[in-house]
């Protein structure tokens, strides 16, 4: 008689003191496992549920905030907790983030202050207002909570309080400012496009093609030498200060109020539109845009792209934030509170885990990016755990009651109601086009997709 | 896993043949490459996790002039190890047998419950008894809920719940009549069924009856749980078994399994086969993908219990004799793998150890614990069942279930169903429900459409009659509405040509009897 049986040693299984972890062998046969799919799925829908009960996106405001509605910001592109912000009295702020609290205050202009930028260096601001001065601030980084950053642009580590370091004189109010990412350059927008030096006293140029009034301006920080601007006009207009010299515009059939730039990809840029979208653009080919983001329901305000250029955050004149996949057409989420008013400025933190909004009532608010992250330490089991339930969600977002939860969000009453008008009005809209082209000679009422309806024009400078 | 592969494949191949590939969008395209590839390195990592199985499977093998079905349980004592030796023992219980038995889900616990009142739950390793009960009541079942600190009693009239230190905590006063208890643990489910002939589903968790469906088929005989699926098997008097899910009022499958009443029944680990106990002395092996019966097996005596191990091996206790079957699912087996007799006794419960080599037998006088080589699964997953788990390992894995807790909707014949693309347009899809209800409703209007009565013809020979086409092409032994209308229209068939026969051979026929009434009106 050949015999065995199966005697395990309890050693081996059960740990010897408590302190230690036991073993824990795996069997991955698929019969030890039964019901694989339908806890699987189980498991996809309780995240999901989690991940909206644990959805709590608004983190705090900025101090005590402005007096007047918030209508410029920059971010300090060197440093992830430092922000500026500049508000309608003409008061600029620079804030510290991590402590939420204003590391300087000032009084820079009569007025509406409309552009404000850190320099790259961080050692100053420059701002802009409607009293057609623009004035460089001195600036420090020093604080009690960056001691973990690179000292060497403030090696003399001096306490600023001298403020203003130099005003240079425009002749017509301004509405934008923007500095270029390496050279002490920097252009200011209004009535005409300007080039300064920040060494000299007047402009090195005038770039101006066409429009009235240029209400936003913004450099790119990849391919450095280029700029785009937009128009009161309905023009979006790319300049190259290599040739010193505009290159291309499209008109559009509105207004457009805020670009952002891809950081990671160079032709790639995003604009604001009055028309209550906003579009991606491919600087290459401007005949139609890339594509669509749609949602709001008043016009969108300003616009910005992640760090990563992923995510881009749209803010709207109807009292919400959205945030898209830049691939997407429809928001991934949207965030409001009962108190904020309409938003004018929304930028992504250097780290892309914030968003940072400015509203008409004066307040900077600090939202998350991913509204159930939370910040700080992660055990990594905790981490093994959310990068599972990610997949899972992955996995099984096309399920019906999976995708109803994530979709799920409560919005305000009003913004329902807009929502409800806009989509009666499209659709009519759109009937009223199918009705004329099937009225009419066939070929004659051609279909315009989506994505170049926005295109009225397209010019380039020769 | 092949077909979508090769679907696959097809799609990419057809790019470098230049013709267009059907998903237009490449970041589609490479999306689905790339899923492609992790299910692959999936499937690979896990083929090579095999090696890290440290424990092997038992077995024993005859030599020369043995067989393996002689061995008694003394000699394999001698042969095997002390700690294995040590897990062969006998309860003499005999004041209130016969026993039902009942192991734990990690094979720890062992629960005992006499007829005549006596249920004893304890650690049967190491001998530590964690609650004794007398209840005074006759004991018909008893189960363990969803670990070894709660079960479940089927007594005389309802259903109760004790906790490990056997106090009475529940009182299911809505099972009426229970002989049989079953208990569905990724979905909570506790399930009872008897001689009310109702098959009851309660949630344990919630405390919530989740279901109770008529059988419509008298006293339920015998039940037991496909473990792959959920489903729950019943057998019944007139020897069919029927298939239950609790969304459906109806049974999903009816078998006639055996001839007989089923008297036990048995669904092996991965949901493929079923081994059916019948009153007519036979054991049948069903194939219950196909339903098709696969073997029959005759014993001298009535069965009493039949139970399949996780490695396939089927139990069966009748009379005194519990014999052991192996590779039954494979080929017909001539004879058994092991026997052992209990003399003077009764099997009454069989019941195999998760992940290990022993068979318990509860009996008229008490508990036996038989030594089986090769009958448990040796290598468990610690993260699924762990025998070796501590208080703590247990308390976080109770609330992992809870948490994952399937619902009772989702138990139906395919489990893979879920996360599968539907490919109806979305206005057609319906719930399970309704789904059920619609192909019903199809399916007698099918069968209105197909009219047997049209196939009557009994001027033809009997050999070459179309109804006998049909009932051979049925499926043995399945019971649908189709064959029975067959069967009817055949019987009207021999009928008119048994008449027809008698009619030629100037038979007279029996007279109307109330022709003969209205005569006096004449």
């Amino acid at each position: 008689m050949k015999i065995k049986t199966i005697s395990r040693s309890s050693d081996s299984y059960v740990p010897v003191s408590n302190a230690r972890e036991s073993a824990l062998p795996r069997n991955l046969n698929p019969e030890l496992h039964p019901f694989e799919r339908a806890r699987e799925y189980t498991r996809a829908l309780n995240a999901t549920k989690l991940e909206r009960v644990f959805a709590q996106p608004f983190v705090g405001t900025l101090g005590d905030g402005h007096r007047d509605g918030v209508y410029a910001f920059a971010k300090n592109f060197s440093s992830v907790n430092k922000v500026a912000t500049a508000s309608g009295d003409g008061i600029i702020k620079y804030w510290d983030i991590t402590s939420r609290s204003e590391t300087y205050s000032y009084k820079a202009h009569y007025g509406m202050c409309s552009g404000l930028i850190v320099t790259p260096n961080q050692k100053s601001m420059l701002s802009c207002g409607v009293d057609k001065t623009i004035k460089l601030w001195e600036i420090s980084n020093d604080s009690d909570y960056n001691q973990n950053y690179n000292y060497t642009l403030n090696s003399d580590n001096s306490i600023s309080n001298k403020g203003l370091l130099k005003t240079y004189l425009a002749d017509f109010s301004l509405m934008s400012l923007d500095h270029h990412q390496s050279d002490d350059l920097f252009i200011t927008a209004g009535l005409e496009i300007n080039l300064w030096d920040i060494n000299r006293n007047k402009p090195l140029s005038n770039l101006s093609w066409g429009a009235d009034n240029i209400t936003c301006v913004k450099f790119n920080k990849t391919e450095t030498s280029i700029f785009a601007s937009t128009g009161s006009d309905n023009s979006v207009i790319l300049y190259d200060i290599r040739t010193n010299s505009p290159t291309q515009k499209i008109k559009t059939s509105m207004r457009n109020n805020s670009i952002s730039w891809n950081p990671m990809e160079a032709y790639i840029f995003a604009t604001a539109n009055e028309d209550q979208n906003s579009y991606l653009w491919d600087m290459r080919y401007m005949d139609k845009s890339l594509n669509v983001f749609k949602g709001h329901v008043n016009a969108v305000m300003d616009i910005d792209f992640s760090p990563t250029g992923k995510e881009i955050v749209t803010g709207s004149y109807d009292k919400t934030l959205r945030i898209f996949d830049s691939n997407k057409g429809h928001s991934r989420d949207v965030y409001h509170t009962k108190r904020m008013q309409r938003i004018f400025i929304t930028k992504f933190s250097m780290d892309s885990k914030y968003i940072f909004s400015g509203s008409d009532d004066g307040n900077i608010r600090i939202w998350r990016s991913h509204a159930n992250e939370r910040s700080g330490p992660k055990s990594s089991k905790k981490r093994s755990k959310e990068e599972y339930d990610e997949k899972l969600k992955e996995r099984y977002a096309d399920m019906p009651e999976i995708r109803r939860i994530s979709r799920h969000r409560h919005l305000p009453g009003y913004i329902k109601t807009a929502d409800h008008i806009k989509t009666e009005e499209t659709q009519s809209l759109k009937r009223r086009e199918d009705n004329r082209r099937n009225h009419s000679t066939p070929g004659s009422v051609p279909y315009i997709p989506e994505r170049s309806k926005p295109v009225v024009g397209r010019v380039h400078k020769q | 896993m092949s077909t979508r592969r090769v679907d696959f494949n097809s799609s990419v191949k057809g790019d470098q043949n230049g013709k267009k590939s059907h998903i237009p969008n490449k970041k589609r395209v490479k999306q689905i490459q790339q899923m492609e590839d992790d299910y692959e390195d999936a499937l690979e990592s896990a083929q090579k996790a095999e090696i890290l199985l440290t424990e092997e499977q038992g077995f024993v093998e005859a030599e020369g002039m043995e067989r393996t079905w002689k061995f008694k349980q003394d000699d394999i004592v001698k042969n095997v190890d002390i700690s294995t030796a040590a897990k062969h023992f006998e309860l003499k219980l005999k004041d209130y047998g016969p026993y039902t038995i009942d192991y734990s889900r990690n094979g720890r616990d062992l629960l005992i419950g006499g007829k005549k009142g006596h249920v004893a739950s304890f650690d049967w390793r190491l001998g530590r008894l964690h609650t004794e009960l007398h209840l005074g009541e006759t004991v018909n079942a008893v189960k363990y809920l969803q670990n070894n600190q709660m079960f479940a009693v089927a007594q005389k009239k309802y259903v109760y719940i004790y906790d490990h230190e056997g106090t009475e905590i529940h009182k299911l006063s809505q099972h009426l009549d229970p002989t049989l208890l079953e208990f569905l643990p990724y979905h909570y489910l506790l399930v009872s069924a008897g001689k009310s002939g109702w098959i009851k589903y309660h949630d344990i968790s919630t405390g919530e009856m989740v279901s109770q469906i008529r059988t419509k088929l008298g006293p339920t005989v015998s039940m037991r749980q496909n473990p792959w699926n959920a489903v729950i098997h019943a057998g019944h008097s007139n020897g069919q078994v029927t298939l239950w899910s609790p969304s459906m009022s109806t049974p999903l499958v009816k078998i006639q399994a055996c001839n007989g009443p089923v008297r036990s029944l048995a669904v092996n680990r991965d949901g493929r086969y079923m081994a059916a106990l019948g009153a007519d002395k036979t054991l049948k092996i069903w194939d219950i993908r196909k339903f098709e019966e696969l073997g029959s097996y005759r014993a001298p005596t009535q069965g009493n219990t039949v139970d399949i191990s996780d490695t396939g091996l089927v139990s069966v206790g009748w009379g005194p004799h519990v014999t052991v079957w192996k590779d039954v699912f494979k080929f017909h087996q001539s004879d058994p793998y092991m026997s052992h007799l209990l003399p003077g006794s009764q099997v009454q419960t069989t019941r195999f150890v998760p992940f290990e080599d022993i068979l318990g037998v509860g009996h008229n006088n008490g508990f036996s614990s038989l030594i089986i080589p090769g009958a448990g699964e040796s290598n468990f997953d610690a993260l699924e069942i762990n025998p070796y788990e501590t208080t703590k390992m247990r308390r976080e894995g109770e609330v992992r279930m809870l948490m994952n807790k399937l619902k009772p909707d989702m138990i139906s014949l395919d489990p893979n169903n879920i996360g599968t693309v539907d490919k109806r347009k979305p206005q057609e899809r319906l719930n399970a429900r309704e789904a059920a209800q619609r192909e019903i409703e199809e399916k007698e209007k099918e069968e209105k459409s197909e009219n047997f009565e049209q196939y009557i013809r009994p001027d033809s020979a009997p050999k070459d009659s179309a109804l006998r086409k049909f009932k051979k092409k049925q499926r043995k032994n399945m019971i649908t509405e189709r064959s029975m209308r067959i069967e009817k229209a055949y019987e009207k068939e021999n009928e008119l040509r048994r008449q027809k026969e008698e009619l030629e051979n100037k038979i007279q026929q029996k007279k109307d009897e109330l022709e003969s009434a209205f005569d006096r009106f004449k």
